[in-house]
């Protein structure tokens, strides 16, 4: 039961995870100095760190604010805080938890009538003004001394970038374990009057309730960086104005400085102990630490390059997030006690301060409920390890499968390549060979042409030289010498039959040369006439066709067609064309 | 750790790019005087030295360049890095396409002019000797590369004069020559003094890289 009612207090610690992360390690990732990988693992391992070292301090202040006794109510506050961050950062807008959490425990206040402890709340609102001016403070001294430094030691370009990278890792690691500290308050700060109370010895240390109860946020935290934070980091860098390299180390920083002046006990004693005023242990915004110092370098650098416009948005953000954390706690705190019917406060302040005072010691009181966990702790660092080697053997036999069936696929790829290959070239051929069936067609029609125009001309001069054999026949007065000379030259020049026929009968051996050849290899006894009369016959000419072409009368044409017949072995019932068509 | 390796790696590198420039830009200096004495043998020689050096110096610049892609060095202004080093490698360039075209077209220069093509190209190598060393300077002090850049400004328009008078030399008072040798020898004139264009076009990338680094 207790888990589900920590939910919300987890789900505000992912979109902590998602939203604060980008302060500490967004214009280092977001300008390519950092990978994101290193920075979440960086990040989330330092996050859940100093929520469980140092995540008391803050937590007694907002603890003050409004002594939240019920689980019931610690869950409504955070679910009201958790989805007004989520809400506002859909919008783009940008919101600090710090605000939300307060917001929304003042809403809890006015519902259940306790009163709200104005001194805590006067100091978690001071700092919400000296936060950023304290962080624009430290920018602005850190970035001079780091120019100074810079020009004094005469770094080379390149060398101090390979610096920058990693002071970045090691301030945001400095940044992450100051987020985790101060602002684990603001994720699981309500729940610390319910927390267990117990004790866990895990030999080389021991955790108690709260701390548990830390660890827990701290994870969620860390959760909501790996998983929702790139996208935040990468948009979130130059959002108020341009950094440069080192202006962004300055920033965060000054930042993590000032979570750090915020949550630390140990400072805050030392400060008492030289006769200071103890340093107040709140939950100050990361997002207005951060906006603080990155103002601290524009008002150095002369405010130009100050997106004012972005400042104005950050300004509603921050009046807007507490107004509306509070009133959806009030709503939500309505319909869980009236329509849910679950408690969401004990009743009396006295009542509530007890519950905190019995949480903010669990430690003292949990030594009786210890659980010695050193044997457990030392069993799941084995299996973790084991687990861990097993992963490794999975993943390098994976990689091998994998590298396998990449060489497979590889393999494949070439072969379809091939393959194709091979089929375009057999495409080609085919393309090839009907381009050349249909020359072979184009030139058999021409052929079929050449012979029928040798035909008609024939017959044309065949019926001349009869007129003309007339006109012979004529008596000497009747006849004109001249035209008939003209008449005969003209036969002469015209009929030229034999110059055309070898024409004819060398494109039909030209045409025919395979035809020839198949011819010869299955009847070897053909003359050359016969192997004519074949190709002719091939063409589907008539016998009568066939004479004129090669000047014999179609009688004899007939003979020949016998005579082959016979020759050829060609059976009564088949067609001599038939025969020959096939071959 | 890698990241300290590749950069010192980087910075070897840098130092090699603009140390080759320079030994080009002398070998260039003393071939050109080498052509100019009529000694073609030594003009040869550089010549030859100057093609390997250049082809040294894009090699050195093409690793540079792979390394800032692949470690992201400098993201903030790589691009303007890439291209100071880009418009560095290139006086190196134009000063072996320079020595090759005397080298191929032989030009024929006449006695008069043989000590105004030498200060020309003093003058046009001198830009490029004090833009290097501020190249070099700009990354380990940047507010000290600026001292150098003003001298830039001043060759390059020595160079200019210098070239233009030689120009007007050639076509308004050397009639002996023909008009072809004359556009010849101008197209020379004005190779050379290309060089110090380069130079300052060099020298503006890095003032505004200056400008840049103070933000």
């Amino acid at each position: 039961m207790f888990l589900f009612f920590l939910s919300s207090g987890l789900f505000l610690g992912w979109t902590l995870g998602a939203n604060d992360a980008a302060n500490v390690f967004g214009s280092a990732v977001g300008s390519k100095m950092v990978k994101f990988r290193k920075a979440a693992i960086v990040a989330s391992v330092f996050v859940i760190l100093g929520a469980v070292i140092q995540g008391a301090g803050a937590s007694h202040t907002l603890g003050k604010l409004g002594s939240i006794s019920a689980l019931g109510g610690a869950f409504t506050v955070a679910l009201a805080s958790g989805l007004t961050v989520f809400g506002m950062t859909k919008f783009r807008l940008p919101i600090s938890t710090s605000q939300a959490i307060v917001g929304a425990i003042i809403g809890w206040n006015f519902f259940t009538g306790n009163p709200t402890d104005y001194s805590s709340l006067t100091k978690i609102v001071t700092t919400w003004i000296s936060g950023p001016i304290l962080g624009a403070i430290f920018a602005i001294i850190l970035y001079i001394s780091l120019k100074k430094l810079i020009r004094k030691l005469q770094i080379h370009l390149i060398l101090l970038d390979a610096y920058i990278r990693n002071a970045l890792i090691i301030v945001g690691a400095f940044g992450s374990y100051s987020l985790g500290a101060n602002n684990i308050a603001n994720v699981v700060g309500v729940f610390v009057p319910s927390a267990p109370n117990i004790v866990l010895n895990f030999g080389l240390f021991t955790l108690d309730g709260v701390q548990l109860l830390f660890l827990l946020g701290g994870i969620a935290i860390a959760v909501g960086i790996i998983t929702y934070s790139k996208r935040v980091m990468m948009t979130v860098g130059d959002d108020i104005m341009k950094l440069s390299a080192e202006a962004s180390l300055v920033v965060v920083l000054a930042h993590s400085l000032v979570l750090f002046v915020f949550s630390s006990s140990s400072l805050s004693n030392f400060f008492v102990s030289i006769g200071l005023p103890a340093i107040p242990l709140v939950p100050v915004s990361s997002s207005q630490a951060i906006v603080g110092s990155i103002m601290g370098i524009g008002l150095l650098k002369g405010g130009r390059n100050i997106k004012f416009n972005v400042l104005g948005n950050i300004s509603i953000g921050w009046i807007l997030t507490p107004i509306l954390a509070g009133l959806s706690s009030f709503i939500s705190l309505f319909f869980v006690s009236n329509v849910f019917k679950i408690q969401v406060s004990e009743g009396s302040e006295k009542a509530a301060n007890q519950a905190v005072e019995i949480g903010l010691q669990t430690l003292d009181k949990a030594n009786n409920n210890s659980i010695d966990l050193f044997q457990p702790t030392l069993y799941a660092i084995i299996l973790a390890l084991s687990a861990g080697v097993a992963f490794l053997l999975y993943k390098q036999t994976r990689y091998k499968k994998e590298k396998n069936i990449a060489s497979f696929n590889e393999q494949e790829k070439t072969y379809q390549i091939q393959t194709n290959l091979l089929k375009k070239e057999i495409e080609s051929t085919n393309l090839t060979n009907k381009k050349l069936e249909n020359e072979v067609n184009y030139k058999k029609q021409e052929l079929m042409n050449f012979a029928l125009s040798i035909i008609q001309k024939n017959e044309f001069l065949e019926k001349l030289k009869a007129k003309i054999n007339k006109l012979k026949d004529k008596s000497d007065l009747e006849l004109n010498h001249d035209d008939l000379n003209k008449l005969s030259r003209l036969i002469n020049e015209n009929l030229n039959l034999d110059k055309e026929r070898e024409n004819f009968d060398l494109y039909v051996s030209d045409m025919n040369s395979e035809f020839f050849f198949r011819l010869n290899k299955k009847y070897p006894g053909l003359t050359e006439n016969d192997k004519k009369l074949c190709a002719l016959i091939r063409l589907k000419l008539s016998s009568k066709e066939i004479a004129s072409l090669i000047n014999i009368s179609p009688k004899s044409v007939e003979v020949n067609r016998y005579r082959l017949r016979k020759k050829m072995n060609i059976q009564h019932d088949e067609r001599l064309s038939d025969v020959i068509n096939k071959l | 750790m890698k990241i300290f390796k590749t950069s010192k790696s980087v910075i070897k590198n840098i130092d090699d790019f603009y140390d080759t420039i320079d030994i080009g830009l002398l070998n260039f200096k003393e071939g050109l005087k080498h052509y100019l004495d009529g000694n073609l043998a030594e003009f040869e020689k550089k010549l030859r030295t100057l093609e390997k050096l250049e082809g040294k110096a894009d090699a050195i610049k093409r690793s540079i360049e792979n390394e800032f892609y692949l470690h992201s060095i400098l993201p903030n202004f790589s691009s303007d890095v890439l291209r100071l080093l880009e418009k560095s490698d290139d006086i190196i360039d134009m000063a072996k396409e320079n020595l090759s075209q005397f080298d191929v077209e032989i030009p024929n220069i006449p006695e008069v002019l043989i000590n105004d093509f030498i200060r020309l190209a003093d003058i046009s190598v001198a830009a490029t000797e004090n833009v290097i060393p501020s190249a070099r300077i700009f990354f380990t002090s940047p507010d000290k590369a600026k001292e150098g850049l003003q001298k830039v400004a001043f060759y390059e328009r020595e160079a200019d004069k210098l070239a233009n008078q030689i120009k007007r030399k050639l076509f308004r008072e050397m009639d002996e020559l023909k008009l072809s040798e004359k556009i010849h020898l101008r197209y020379f004139a004005l190779h050379i003094e290309e060089i110090s264009d380069a130079s300052e076009l060099v020298s503006n990338i890095l003032s505004a890289l200056i400008l840049k680094s103070r933000m």
